[in-house]
């Protein structure tokens, strides 16, 4: 194992160790290197998103001051870092207690079980470490070339709108496979069921009937017309196959897509994630790998890991929780309709068929849900009862944030609709040749709540600069269809109801 | 080896600072951490720069938290909503600002009133020597011996011969083994400093005059401070006499009484004598006052002391006249037309507060 040397003997020790026990457990993961860093590297590290080369961009130096005054101050400290990438990259701290890198490695192995396993991520590319740096290479060449100012600016108006992808779409096939299409232009004539004797046609194809087929495909044929033909939620995609972007902005555009596909499954996975990895470090610590003298250390860790702020939602401690009610929820065969039937409050309390299925759901959930789907099918009442979950909001009266409910039905619904697409508003291009002008359409679905007006406007001088012709976009504001337009100098708007 | 996101953040930085990009000024926002200084709170500032997006406005949007409390709660300790603060909670608590570093603090001055780096005088002249260690060498004194650069020569040449047994890894050095530090005698310049702060506390000057000394001083400590590792500095107050006080007493002492300047000049002139030969360090006598000097004669006095004594012995001398509404600020008038084309004299008049921000300038802008 000639890779692993630069990990200290002592720690190469615990290393295999925790990974013999991460095995037996039945973990199922890539091969992972870890290495030790300062405090500095490992800060770095951080700011880049894991990965030790990123390009050239201040908003991971904003990161960094951040993650570094923070550490100077004491106030938090990067424990682990682990990257989705095969082999997986790990880094631990170099300053940590032995402790600390053990429960850090047995928490690794449980994220990385999970990058290998979940279905959201077998689409995200395993080489990204070296994609990454192919990234930074082709921005600094533009850089080089353009200068550092231009590039730069660039970068700024694609991460303005990185966020207009299509999260579901490495999951479902929107369009279908181009090539056997094509067709002539006239119009299409239904012909109805075919019908060999003349005198049964007005029987097997009534009038009615043969006008609704008509109307269908000429239906069809003004969708096909329409640009995109269905509302296209991958924004990105869209602009990279119409905007009349050079080619290096053209390359920059991709490469920011690119990286925010491969980010996004492990934001709409964060609870489970974080879940699955604390349920691992902390079985392998407490049962296997912990000696004596480690204990208190390491109940103060890992309190720290889970503890709860009013106002955060810790994706650790709710990640976990949830885990083991499964856990034990399948154990005792606390599931089914007998038990979902069941009124006796004493009764449900007391339930357990002992069929010990626990581990083997948690193993299959793991493999099959994200959190949104995760957080539907498992959290409930009991769940959100015990966890004293809430719902907070802004009292405008009081002029304060305050809690709101604790009733389930509430509680849920907002967890599932922050959830859902990352909690930011669903965005679609409507129509890329609006109004026959060229100019491009959004459209916001508005699931009730606003969007922070000024950014949406700004946001829409971005889109602009890459469109190059004038840009809108719709949305209600305070329950009025509004259509904010932008034309390259000044932004107007006026009512529209879609 | 420096970190490659250094790059990154010193970017981050020009643009939190309006240097470039000022497209992106507007998205700056404020943001703290709250962390613990021995006792006190302190609030850590942490700019951010918020690239916008199209997202929901905040107000309306709320969330799911976990813990204790019924519904209508508050969501405090930790409210993020400024203005319902935690004022109230008891002593103890103060949330003190740390700022930006004085390091970074003079930069940002330095930048701001675009002032030259300062050139300590007589660099040829201000010389110590310190010694280096250089190198290593293959003989020297016993004292000076280089353990584990002998320990590995002794490796390196058992390895060599096929002695070493690493079964048994025991390794003996011979006199030709060892290795002993070498050192080299470089020159360095001093740049040692020091500042004396004269300051007229007769009756007519008043709080406010004091605060603008006060301020006007702290900025000149920074900057100079950023310039000379070893800065010093001095108190003097006088009305008609002088004393030398400290720094605490300097800014809270309130005297009544009438004005010689030429006395804080005397006792200035002492001290340099006596402490600071001019051969080397750097001299910085500062000199704040509302111009009111007792009589014609005096000031005759302090031009006289200045042109033959102090001006040939320091960098520079600046006087800085407060206005007050008692003073008739006739000092500096005669500053000027007796001295005021020396190079390294800088006068200037500070009206208010508003003027402290030009008085520096004129003060440190020649970059002596």
């Amino acid at each position: 194992m000639e890779k692993h040397t630069h990990l200290p003997a002592r720690l190469h020790d615990i290393r295999v160790r925790v990974e013999a026990y991460a095995r037996a457990y039945g973990l199922d993961f890539y091969d992972t290197i870890f290495e030790v860093l300062g405090f500095d590297e490992i800060n770095m590290v951080a700011a880049y998103g894991g990965f030790p080369n990123r390009y050239p961009h201040w908003r991971f130096g904003m990161d960094y001051e951040r993650l570094s005054k923070g550490y100077e101050y004491g106030l938090s400290k990067i424990y682990e870092m682990v990257i989705n990438n095969d082999p997986s990259y790990a880094y631990l701290l170099e300053s940590n207690m032995d402790v600390d890198q053990k429960l850090v490695m047995a928490h690794v192995f449980g994220h990385v079980d999970f990058f290998k396993n979940n279905f959201m991520f077998r689409h995200t590319n395993r080489k990204m470490m070296d994609q990454m740096a192919n990234h930074a290479t082709r921005v600094r060449r533009y850089q080089d070339k353009l200068g550092v100012e231009t590039v730069e600016d660039f970068i700024d108006r694609c991460l303005s709108v990185e966020n207009l992808i299509d999260y579901q779409s490495p999951y479902v096939k929107r369009r279908a496979d181009r090539g056997d299409e094509e067709e002539d232009p006239a119009r299409k004539v239904a012909q109805g069921f075919k019908t060999e004797r003349e005198y049964m046609r007005e029987f097997i194809n009534p009038p009615e009937f043969l006008q609704a087929q008509q109307k269908k495909l000429d239906e069809e044929a003004a969708r096909k017309k329409k640009f995109p033909e269905r509302p296209e939620r991958d924004v990105l995609l869209f602009l990279l196959e119409h905007a009349p972007l050079q080619r290096w902005e053209h390359d920059v555009l991709s490469i920011v897509r690119e990286e925010a596909y491969y980010f996004a499954p492990q934001g709409q996975t964060k609870i489970m994630n974080e879940g699955w990895a604390t349920y691992w470090h902390s079985k392998i610590m407490t049962e296997k790998a912990l000696d004596a003298s480690e204990v208190v250390d390491y109940a103060d860790h890992h309190s720290g890991t889970l503890a709860t702020h009013p106002g955060q939602l810790n994706p650790y401690k709710l990640g976990v929780e949830l885990w083991r009610d499964i856990e034990d929820r399948w154990n005792r065969g606390r599931f089914g309709k007998e038990f979902d039937e069941c009124d006796s409050f004493v009764e449900r309390r007391q339930w357990d068929k002992k069929l010990g299925l626990g581990r083997e759901k948690i193993f299959e959930v793991r493999k099959h849900y994200n959190d949104v789907t995760f957080i539907d099918e498992f959290l409930n009442l009991e769940f959100v009862l015990e966890q004293r979950l809430f719902t907070y909001g802004y009292n405008d009266k009081h002029q304060r944030w305050e809690i709101l409910e604790r009733e389930f039905k509430k509680v849920k619904e907002k967890l599932l609709h922050m959830l859902t697409n990352f909690g930011q508003p669903t965005i679609a291009v409507e129509d890329g040749n609006f109004e026959n002008r060229g100019e491009l359409l959004l459209v916001h679905k508005h699931d009730g709540v606003d969007l922070k007006l000024d950014y949406a406007r700004d946001t829409l001088r971005n889109v602009q600069t890459l469109w190059r012709r004038p840009v809108n976009l719709v949305s209600k504001v305070e329950g009025r269809g509004t259509l904010f337009h932008f034309d390259g100098k000044e932004h107007s708007d006026k009512r529209y109801d879609l | 080896m420096a970190l490659k996101i250094k790059q990154d953040h010193a970017r981050f930085r020009d643009i939190v600072r309006g240097r470039i990009k000022r497209n992106l000024k507007k998205y700056v926002q404020k943001g703290e951490m709250i962390g613990k200084k021995g006792k006190d709170f302190i609030t850590i500032p942490v700019p951010t720069i918020d690239i916008p997006h199209f997202r929901y406005g905040e107000r309306s949007q709320g969330g799911v938290g976990q813990g204790e409390g019924q519904p209508g709660d508050p969501l405090s300790p930790t409210d993020p909503q400024p203005g319902s603060g935690n004022a109230g909670q008891g002593e103890g608590q103060h949330v003190l600002e740390v700022d930006v570093s004085l390091e970074e603090l003079a930069d940002i001055l330095g930048e701001e009133l675009s002032l030259p780096r300062i050139q300590p005088k007589g660099k040829d002249r201000i010389v110590s020597t310190r010694i280096k260690y250089t190198g290593v060498a293959p003989s020297g004194p016993e004292s000076l011996r280089h353990f584990k650069r002998t320990y590995k020569q002794a490796l390196r040449r058992q390895i060599a011969s096929g002695s070493y047994n690493w079964r048994k890894p025991v390794i003996v050095p011979v006199r030709e083994d060892r290795r002993y530090r070498t050192w080299k005698e470089v020159p360095l310049p001093e740049t040692n400093a020091v500042v004396i702060y004269m300051m007229d506390v007769s009756g007519s000057m008043g709080d406010e005059q004091k605060e603008i000394v006060r301020i006007e001083s702290f900025w000149i400590d920074t900057w100079l401070r950023k310039h000379y590792k070893g800065l010093e500095t001095r108190y003097v107050i006088h009305d008609a006499v002088a004393r030398e006080v400290d720094r605490d007493t300097f800014f809270h002492t309130r005297e009544s009484g009438g004005t010689m300047i030429s006395s804080a000049y005397k006792l200035a002139l002492e001290i340099i004598e006596a402490d600071y030969a001019p051969s080397s360090w750097n001299v910085y006598p500062f000199h704040f006052s509302d111009g009111d000097n007792w009589s014609a004669d005096d000031t005759k006095l302090c031009v006289d002391i200045l042109q033959e004594k102090i001006l040939p012995a320091v960098n520079l001398f600046c006087y800085g006249q407060v206005e007050s509404p008692y003073g008739s600020g006739q000092f500096i008038k005669d500053l000027k037309e007796s001295i005021g084309e020396r190079e390294n004299v800088a006068l200037s008049e500070i009206p208010d507060k508003e003027g402290i921000y030009g008085s520096i300038k004129t003060f440190l802008g020649s970059g002596r």
